[in-house]
């Protein structure tokens, strides 16, 4: 029997890019030192208080904008109350639906393989994130760093129905945020971390609630590679139940973890020892009135998102839709051709650059664009100086590896290197006379109706000016002086 | 005892005037802390070792003063009366101390309240039983305990306390001292060991009116801290203290006052009573109108349950960050967290806090919260209607503090009359906390020898009027300035 795949996903995300943390005046900035940014607060030493970072609030709101949600009227949070050694106050500040969040009952359109998506929003929320803890030998450490960092939780319908979808929607959200600029979403700091519902139903039947199998949360895949692994193995493990018979005993409602050394989900606890929250309101942090004015600046501050910059590369630049897709994937890499072209670049010419030689370099080394010595003012002049022909597209591949590797500016290397062209007409002229004199059997053999033959002598030209000459000039003065010569 | 009875103006003249300086006042006080700690058990710490500042315009620089223990004193021991946090030494301020500080205020000690505040009896302090100085076998009530013994046994003119069900303004009422917790946000509430935050104020406890309205200025104003504050820097409580009141219009609530409606009322309630309306009398001798108004007794008897289910919901989280890993007297000798965590939550806390933490986890459980939290909350507010209702047609309420004089420390609680009716007039200052009211005890009278008090309560904002309302009927009825006897 073929069964239809129920998913639905809570993702959260830390918004990076406040100056300070949600509830905190400590930095909000990533450290691998530990205990660097912290407040009295962030440890909830007796008699702190929360303080709410409205700039949080504002980049909540406007994600919430973005992902066609309804906004309070009123902000407030709630108290998660709990022990645990990470959670230095024994409750976490959050929202808790049904209670007003930061955004209730949104959607989101998405591409899945070149088809377009839908996936409800139920809701998202910010709260504070905990500490991080290190388990050694015989001692565990704790980081107060994270403690109090925003964190938005996005908790999606189970409108999703299938690993490939789950993955897509995860990269459209990292996207949104990172255009944003919420977040650099960046799971390798630990910024983004996902909790994954699923259940299985019979396709035949009607896809309404009382159909839908028993739900199974597995908690913190930290990976979108560990989202689609623990989505397959999942529904693999959900399905053999079925069709072994043992669905209704074997599949409960549960919290399992996805364990990523054995590439299986363990279980970690029934429903039914779910714990209790005691959720309330926190009463040091009085209700706030978002005024429409607010709103509506808030609104108007969204910027250009991903989907809108690969419309305008097709449409204004002429880019190629593939091209255009590749280069908004990641803001930082559509941030940096749009400044090179802001310099004077021509967009095709750096659409190329960025695409070819600098992706595939980043790829190769696994770093991002930030992190390596070429900016966009480089890139702008190395494009400059094919296109005036100081030097050849070859040669600008060897500049543009120097630039990386000598951490020199591409003008000071084509100058150190000699590597200027020979654009000088007459320079050439008296070169290419020189080959021709040099090589009469070849220029005896030489046949205009197959141009090919003109490599030779160009790879001659080549040889003489070590690479220097123009070879477009060589080229046609070549072409020019051999055709005369078999007329 | 040679100036440490005086009031804080006197103290600020005779500074001024060089007749004495800030040095000497502070071996006085410290000499009589360790008389007042000998007799009543009254500090957690004594700093022999405070130093005189410099005399500047300031009416409290140069004098000493006590700090309630749950406010956190930079460098300075700072329990909350409780085992859990014995040995902590804070290392920043509450922003209120930091004031009172920064105007120049020596604080000589720490005085010991019921354990972070959740007491009314100053019984549960972890250094021991805080005594009546009018009469030891008798309690102070609680919490801010210490300092209102302190206060009242002259050891200098002020000592702060913090109040979340009239825990400010009962054990002024049971030292024959004032008590005066401003409207909520006043204060800012940064440093304080909260107890239950929707409910927690801070304040002062004095001997009279004026020293009140002296050092709540100073400890008053908004705190980047604490979104609950609000500006008051219009504010100025000394100036607004005329004596002017011709006009002023009171009610007291006919449902607590009248003895009619206490079959079982002892010797003591009727005097208190009568006393009350001698008092009322007064008021109306100097130009005040007071008026008998009635409020829904079932509303005024549910009080006290509200209390009893918000306080303690809020204080079980509120104290969930007691855990001993960052703070405390971690457990030792444990191999995993959760018993380290136990353990030291089971020894240091009191048994009655515990009480108090299994009642605020019960209600706010999830199938529990509907029927007790949220109900609490839903009565709270139609208390506060009520007294918002008042405040339209009166600039205050005036009624009774507690049911007589202090308690007795070993008399068995059963043996008052219990009935609803007693607890509802016992713990009607818990509806300023409700509404953040303003609210001021100041002492009526004496029944035996020991001091009783009456309290107004105002509306949010209108603290002049409330302060200079209690300064007018201070001045009509003479019980001010006063220093307990015991004995007498």
């Amino acid at each position: 029997m073929e069964y239809k795949v129920k998913v639905g996903l809570e993702m959260h995300c830390e918004i990076s890019e406040t100056n300070t943390k949600v509830f905190s005046s400590a930095r909000n900035s990533y450290s691998v030192v530990p205990n660097e940014n912290i407040r009295p607060v962030d440890m909830a030493f007796p008699g702190i208080l929360p303080v709410v970072n409205k700039e949080a609030v504002r980049m909540s709101l406007m994600a919430s904008m973005v992902l066609n949600c309804k906004q309070p009227k009123y902000m407030y949070f709630e108290r998660k109350n709990y022990y645990y050694p990470d959670l230095p106050k024994g409750y976490q500040l959050t929202q808790n639906p049904p209670e007003d969040t930061v955004g209730m009952m949104g959607y989101v359109d998405f591409e899945v393989n070149g088809e377009e998506k839908r996936v409800r929003i139920d809701n998202i929320h910010l709260e504070e994130d905990a500490a991080s803890l290190d388990h050694l030998y015989d001692v565990s450490t704790i980081d107060y760093n994270r403690a109090g960092v925003p964190l938005l939780e996005l908790v999606t319908m189970p409108d999703i129905s299938s690993a490939d979808e789950a993955v897509a929607f995860l990269e459209h959200m990292r996207s949104v945020y990172q255009y944003l600029g919420i977040s650099e979403a960046d799971s390798k700091k630990g910024q983004i971390r996902c909790d994954v519902n699923i259940s299985i139903m019979d396709e035949s039947l009607e896809d309404i609630p009382q159909n839908w199998g028993t739900k199974v949360e597995i908690k913190n895949v930290n990976s979108f590679g560990g989202v689609r692994d623990a989505i397959i193995y999942e529904v693999k493990r959900q399905t053999k139940a079925k069709e072994n018979g043992t669905y209704d005993t074997e599949i409960e409602q549960e919290t399992r973890r996805w364990d990523e050394e054995s590439g299986t989900t363990i279980r970690m606890r029934s429903k039914v020892d779910a714990i209790d929250y005691k959720y309330f309101v926190e009463p040091n942090i009085p209700r706030f009135k978002l005024s429409d004015e607010w709103l509506e600046d808030i609104r108007k501050s969204i910027p250009e998102l991903a989907y809108d910059r690969k419309k305008r590369y097709m449409n204004d630049y002429g880019l190629s839709e593939y091209d255009s897709n590749i280069l908004v994937k990641e803001k930082k890499i559509s941030d940096f051709f749009e400044e090179t072209i802001k310099l004077g670049a021509d967009p095709k010419e750096a659409c190329n650059w960025v695409n070819g030689m600098i992706l595939s370099y980043l790829n190769y080394h696994l770093l991002t664009i930030d992190e390596i010595y070429i900016t966009p003012e480089m890139l702008r002049d190395l494009i400059k100086l094919i296109d005036d022909k100081t030097i050849s597209s070859k040669q600008a591949k060897d500049v543009f590896a120097k630039v990386l590797e000598e951490k020199k500016e591409p003008r000071e290397i084509v100058k150190d290197e000699g590597m200027m062209q020979i654009t000088d007409e007459s320079s050439i002229e008296g070169i290419v006379d020189e080959v021709i004199a040099e090589n009469p059997q070849v220029v005896e053999s030489y046949d205009p109706a197959n141009p090919k033959a003109l490599d030779y002598f160009i790879g001659q030209v080549m040889k003489k000016t070590r690479g220097k000459a123009n070879p477009t000039i060589a080229y046609n003065m070549m072409k020019e002086k051999l055709d005369n010569l078999k007329k | 005892m040679k100036y440490m009875n005086k009031s804080i103006e006197k103290l600020h003249e005779l500074l001024k005037s060089g007749e004495v300086t800030s040095k000497e006042l502070i071996e006085e006080s410290l000499k009589l802390s360790h008389e007042v700690e000998e007799k009543y058990n009254a500090f957690v710490t004594i700093l022999d070792d405070a130093k005189e500042v410099e005399v500047t315009d300031n009416l409290l620089s140069g004098i000493p003063c006590g700090i309630k223990d749950n406010y956190s004193t930079k460098g300075v021991l700072s329990t909350g009366s409780s085992n859990t946090l014995k040995d902590y030494v804070p290392f920043f301020d509450a922003t209120a101390y930091a004031k009172l500080k920064e105007a120049g205020a020596v604080m000589v000690n720490k005085t010991a309240m019921d354990e972070f505040g959740m007491g009314g009896t100053g019984t549960t302090c972890h250094t021991g039983t805080v005594l009546n100085p009018w009469d030891k076998t008798r309690m102070c009530a609680g919490s801010s305990s210490g300092s209102a013994c302190a206060v009242a046994a002259g050891v200098y003119p002020y000592a702060t306390g913090s109040d979340t069900g009239d825990s400010i303004r009962k054990p002024a009422a049971y030292c024959g001292i004032v008590g005066y917790k401003p409207t909520y946000g006043m204060i800012s509430r940064y440093g304080l060991f909260p107890f239950a935050s929707s409910l927690d104020h801070l304040g002062v406890l004095t001997r009279n009116v004026k020293d009140a309205a002296i050092v709540v200025d100073e400890m008053k104003g908004i705190d980047k801290n604490d979104m609950t504050t609000w500006d008051s820097s219009k504010i100025n409580l000394k100036k607004s203290l005329t004596g002017e009141v011709k006009g002023k219009k009171l009610c007291y609530i006919k449902e607590l006052c009248d003895i009619n409606e206490y079959p079982n009322a002892s010797k003591e309630l009727k005097e208190h009573l009568e006393n009350f309306f001698k008092a009322v009398e007064l008021a109306k001798e100097i130009g005040m109108e007071v008026e008998e108004v009635s409020v829904d007794r079932t509303l005024l008897n549910a009080s006290a349950s509200v209390y009893v289910v918000i306080s303690c919901a809020e204080a079980t989280s509120n104290m969930s960050n007691l855990t001993g890993i960052i703070f405390g007297p971690r457990s030792k000798g444990f191999d995993n967290w959760i018993d380290m965590v136990k353990d030291y939550r089971t020894k240091g806390f009191s048994s009655l806090i515990k009480r108090r933490f299994v009642i605020g986890s019960y209600v706010l459980q999830s199938q529990n919260q509907e029927r007790y939290f949220r109900n609490a909350q839903r009565v709270r507010r139609l208390l506060v209607d009520a007294w918002k209702d008042l405040f339209k047609k009166y600039d205050g309420v005036i009624l009774p503090v507690g049911v007589g004089p202090a308690k007795h420390i070993d008399g068995d609680k059963d043996m008052l009359t219990n009935d609803l009716a007693t607890v509802a007039l016992d713990e009607h200052l818990q509806i300023g906390n409700y509404g953040g009211f303003p609210s001021i005890t100041i002492p009526d009278g004496f029944i035996d020898g020991l001091p009783v008090a009456l309290n107004i309560t105002g509306n949010c904002y209108d603290d002049e009027n409330v302060l200079n309302i209690a300064y007018a009927l201070e001045n009509a009825l003479g019980f001010k300035d006063q220093i307990a006897k015991e004995g007498e």
